[in-house]
């Protein structure tokens, strides 16, 4: 267990990684993060609705792009995280990076959920179809499906490093999905829209539906930590029952 | 963005069904997160201290 810390140079950058002293932190946070989020929330839902015009094209079905865009971002961004600290669990064998995985599943499934969900109602009447075998909306529902994969299967292991060790496979294998459906608006030509806000060119939409759109981005961002980190705190307190101080904190909160 | 009405802002252009279905989904799913959360501390902090009551 000290091997991290002394190739960390002697810096103990893991201290946070002990589950005693991330607890307490992690606590601290949960409601700025929280009120964060609603006030982005606010400002992205105001911009939205009161300040972005209609579209030309689209009249006002394209408010759905407020929340559509954001969430799936979102169930893309929160998977790579997750195999990130998938990968640190694997080699740095700590228990907190994998209980940040577990934390962060069910809030990835439920962005990915609403991007569908979203996209199908904004498909209807823009494309005529809730739902085409596009590359994009496909590699999406295989995204949703990884995130039901892993409940699944962490829920069908008791032994919990055992079941952290076969989550971390499946969320390491499972990111190949992640550049498939980031691109595959540009490697296959079928129904989905191409990008209209991307890291290489200027934006292709009015720069107040594009304010709107990103403060909703910011919210979701902040709700997800939010969540995850409050998830991550009840499950130290399942896993980590043996421990002193954690009893000493369950009779605290009575 | 002025809508005249309220009624012209629920209708959203004829699209109200769709704008507005995707955001009442997203909400109930974020108070259905919320809600399941606060369960899953409340019910570990139970068993905690069933366990802290079953060792004294």
């Amino acid at each position: 267990m000290n091997q991290p810390v002394l190739l960390a140079g002697g810096i103990n950058v893991f201290k946070y990684a002990a589950p005693q002293t991330f607890y307490p932190l992690a606590g601290k946070m949960i409601p700025w993060f929280g009120w964060i989020a609603a006030a982005f929330c606010a400002a992205g839902l105001y911009v939205g609705f009161f300040v972005a015009p209609t579209d030309h094209q689209q009249g006002e079905s394209y408010r759905i792009i407020f929340i559509h865009v954001p969430a799936a971002w979102m169930s893309m961004f929160i998977y790579v995280v997750m195999a990130f600290w998938a990968g640190v669990g694997l080699i740095f064998n700590t228990r907190l990076s994998h209980m940040m995985v577990s934390a962060l599943v069910p809030t990835g499934a439920m962005f990915t959920f609403v991007a569908l969900w979203t996209g199908a109602l904004w498909g209807k009447p823009t494309w005529g179809t809730w739902w085409a075998w596009d590359a994009r909306m496909t590699s999406e529902l295989i995204l949703l499906f990884l995130y039901f994969g892993f409940m699944a299967l962490q829920a069908g292991i008791d032994d919990a490093r055992r079941a952290d060790r076969a989550g971390a496979v499946l969320a390491l294998v499972g990111v190949v999905n992640i550049p498939i459906i980031y691109f595959s608006v540009k490697w296959w030509n079928t129904l989905h829209q191409g990008a209209s806000v991307s890291l290489t060119s200027a934006p292709t939409m009015a720069t107040t539906m594009l304010t709107g759109m990103l403060l909703m981005a910011l919210a979701a961002w902040m709700y997800t930590i939010a969540a995850a980190l409050h998830r991550v705190r009840s499950i130290i307190l399942e896993r980590e029952h043996g421990a002193t101080w954690i009893n000493e904190y369950a009779e605290t909160k009575a | 963005m002025n809508w005249g009405s309220w009624d012209n802002f629920w209708m959203m252009g004829g699209y109200g069904l769709y704008v507005w279905g995707s955001y009442a989904v997203t909400l109930a799913l974020i108070v259905a997160e919320i809600a399941l959360l606060r369960m899953r501390r409340r019910e570990a902090l139970d068993t905690l201290r069933q366990h802290n009551g079953a060792q004294a």
